[in-house]
């Protein structure tokens, strides 16, 4: 198929399309509007639905009651939007339904701006709503990548039973790149939603299907939250993706996530040319984070000190930390919401770090 | 011998929590009855509250989800939306649906959502030990207005039947009461009536039930029959109030 210039946005959803979902709940919030509108137009095209809720509120329990009757389904929304959905997600998490969850992030906190942020890092990897959980958690840093990822954001909901998100700035949704979409046959082996309620009689080859996150007993309880944290372990083994860029013997490790991981990549152009080696981190995933990567990376001699770049105060900034452990330096560039640091400022700052270890 | 009268298979044999003389038990009974009835089983699937039935997915024999609290119409639209023409209910109180499920209840409607919403109102928060709902009658004294509900401080009960019934969406709606044996049969016809008028597509039903809450009200079961009709019934008129 030929190359096509597309909004973040609208890949995003063709993409969704494209691995089979069907259905689609969500409220108008900019930045990331092209994806209902998307939706509306193709979903009846294929014999899907597109409704638009009433608030995020309804539409994450939609979301809810989708995934429960067995259906592909997805949401997205963006930051304050998100937020109202925190309910919803971990009753989603706690009743191990599948569903894809969209964020194009804005600034904040509150109602903040429209530009584009990373400030929802903490919510989307951490939580974000009550209780012992977690998502999925994946990060693009292209319209391509964006629109790739789909297939396996939708295989991952499915085989682990668990919300997946995929967590961009604002930029990622807006901007046009030239996307192509490929085959996406799932190359996995996906689970037979054989707890769906879809309709029970006695005479089923199934069990009356309940799907429910009320465990009232101790015991029952207990179950669950072991079973959930042994997929997350399975999940944390299994699923963790990332890109290391010239990262081998490097000087100096620079770590970021979605847009601001490009710019990164530019800096380390205009750092080669001062004779600077500097390699760059970027995770896929946020939740599995790729400690062991950047552990590794950190662990080498020829790495003086890392720095983190986020368009925020420095959230993932916590988890390369935790990941390094006190063994190097772990500098931390960014400001939260709308500001972008250039290429020239991440130069600058990993010259002047480089300054202070000589 | 021959039988002449057994419990409907629609409901388990799980042995029911609710306190003496509540009547959500014969709430329960009349709903499954319905989908029996109907022969609908194989399609049915129920979306259960928080509140006092929050274990009714336990006792209906049928596919269920359980809902956050007031979001029932909004899951049982998720289940309508992937399955048309599954017949699609919800159980809520008065707490979940009159108060912090209001938007989900009232934009249900607005849609003409191919749902049907069973909702106990019983004039109390049961399940959390008796607090004042915005049904709780002007003077009802609860565990949140001590004093009796005061109109000036936190407004009248609100007639969650007659509000929806205005909805173009609305296709059935009617409150019944089960305070008497004539009533209870009632009850059980509007039930089906409503479950019937999803299966034909037509839109939105609701039926609103009167119950009792003895453990809350203060009252032996008798008595509290007794208050429902004669202080809950004049406020809260029964009949149909939307049919098309």
């Amino acid at each position: 198929m030929a190359k096509k210039l597309m909004k973040g946005c609208e890949a995003i959803a063709e993409a969704a399309i494209r691995a089979g979902c069907k259905f689609f709940f969500g409220y108008p919030i900019t930045p990331q509007n092209d994806i209902p509108e998307h939706m509306a137009a193709r979903l009846p095209q294929i014999g899907g639905c597109f409704l638009q809720a009433e608030s995020e509120v309804a539409a994450i329990n939609m979301v809810y009651g989708a995934a429960g009757a067995g259906a592909r389904v997805m949401t997205s929304s963006s930051s304050c939007g998100i937020s109202l959905k925190m309910e919803g997600i971990t009753f989603i998490a706690g009743a191990e339904l599948p569903c894809v969850i969209v964020n194009m992030m804005r600034g904040g906190p509150g109602l903040g701006s429209i530009q584009a942020s990373q400030g929802d890092y903490f919510q989307a990897t951490k939580g974000g709503g009550h209780g012992d959980y977690h998502m999925i958690v994946l990060a693009p840093a292209s319209v391509q990548e964006a629109s790739d990822i789909m297939q396996r954001a939708f295989d991952l909901a499915d085989i682990y039973r668990t919300p997946v998100m995929l967590l961009a700035d604002g930029i990622i949704g807006q901007m046009m790149e030239p996307v192509e979409f490929h085959e996406q046959e799932s190359k996995r082996e996906l689970p037979e939603k054989l707890w769906a309620t879809t309709g029970w009689t006695p005479d089923s080859c199934r069990k009356r299907a309940v799907v429910n996150s009320l465990y009232i007993t101790n015991e029952e309880l207990d179950t669950l939250n072991q079973r959930l944290q042994s997929r997350y372990r399975e999940i944390q083994k299994n699923e963790v993706t990332v890109e290391e860029y010239n990262t081998e013997n490097a000087e100096f490790i620079l770590c970021a996530y979605g847009t601001i991981a490009r710019i990164c990549k530019s800096a380390i152009t205009l750092l080669a040319g001062e004779g600077v080696k500097a390699g760059l981190i970027r995770p896929i995933t946020l939740w599995p984070f790729p400690s062991d990567t950047v552990k590794k990376a950190a662990e080498q001699e020829s790495v003086k000190a890392l720095l983190t770049v986020e368009i925020s105060s420095g959230q993932m900034l916590e988890d390369v930390r935790l990941a390094v452990n006190g063994r190097k330096e772990t500098a931390f560039l960014g400001r939260p919401g709308s500001y972008l640091p250039s290429a020239e400022e991440i130069a600058q700052t990993v010259l002047r770090m480089r300054r202070m270890h000589s | 011998m021959t039988k002449v009268f057994q419990k409907t298979k629609l409901l388990t044999d799980e042995v029911m929590h609710y306190c003496p003389g509540c009547t959500h038990g014969i709430v329960h009974r009349l709903v499954a009855e319905a989908i029996d009835e109907l022969g609908v089983q194989g399609k049915t699937v129920g979306v259960v509250p928080v509140g006092c039935a929050v274990f009714a997915y336990k006792y209906f024999n049928i596919d269920t989800q359980e809902a956050a609290h007031g979001r029932a119409p909004a899951v049982a639209t998720g289940i309508k939306r992937v399955h048309p023409d599954n017949v699609v209910f919800t159980y809520q109180g008065d707490g979940d649906l009159a108060s912090i499920g209001t938007a989900e209840i009232v934009q249900a409607a607005h849609r003409g959502e191919k749902i049907t919403a069973i909702f106990v109102n019983n004039a109390i928060y049961g399940m959390t030990g008796g607090q004042m709902a915005p049904t709780t009658l002007v003077g009802q004294k609860t565990t949140t207005s001590p004093y009796g509900r005061d109109k000036d401080h936190c407004g009248s009960p609100i007639r969650m039947s007659e509000m929806l019934a205005t909805i173009e969406g609305s296709a059935y709606i009617e409150r019944v009461a089960l305070n008497n044996n004539a009533n209870i049969m009632k009850a059980k016809r509007a039930i089906k009536k409503a479950f019937e008028t999803q299966i034909a597509k037509k839109g939105f039903s609701m039926i609103e039930v009167l119950s009792t809450c003895p453990t809350n009200w203060g009252k032996s079961p008798v008595e509290a029959m007794e208050w429902l009709e004669e202080n809950m019934i004049p406020y809260y008129p029964l009949g149909v109030k939307k049919e098309v």
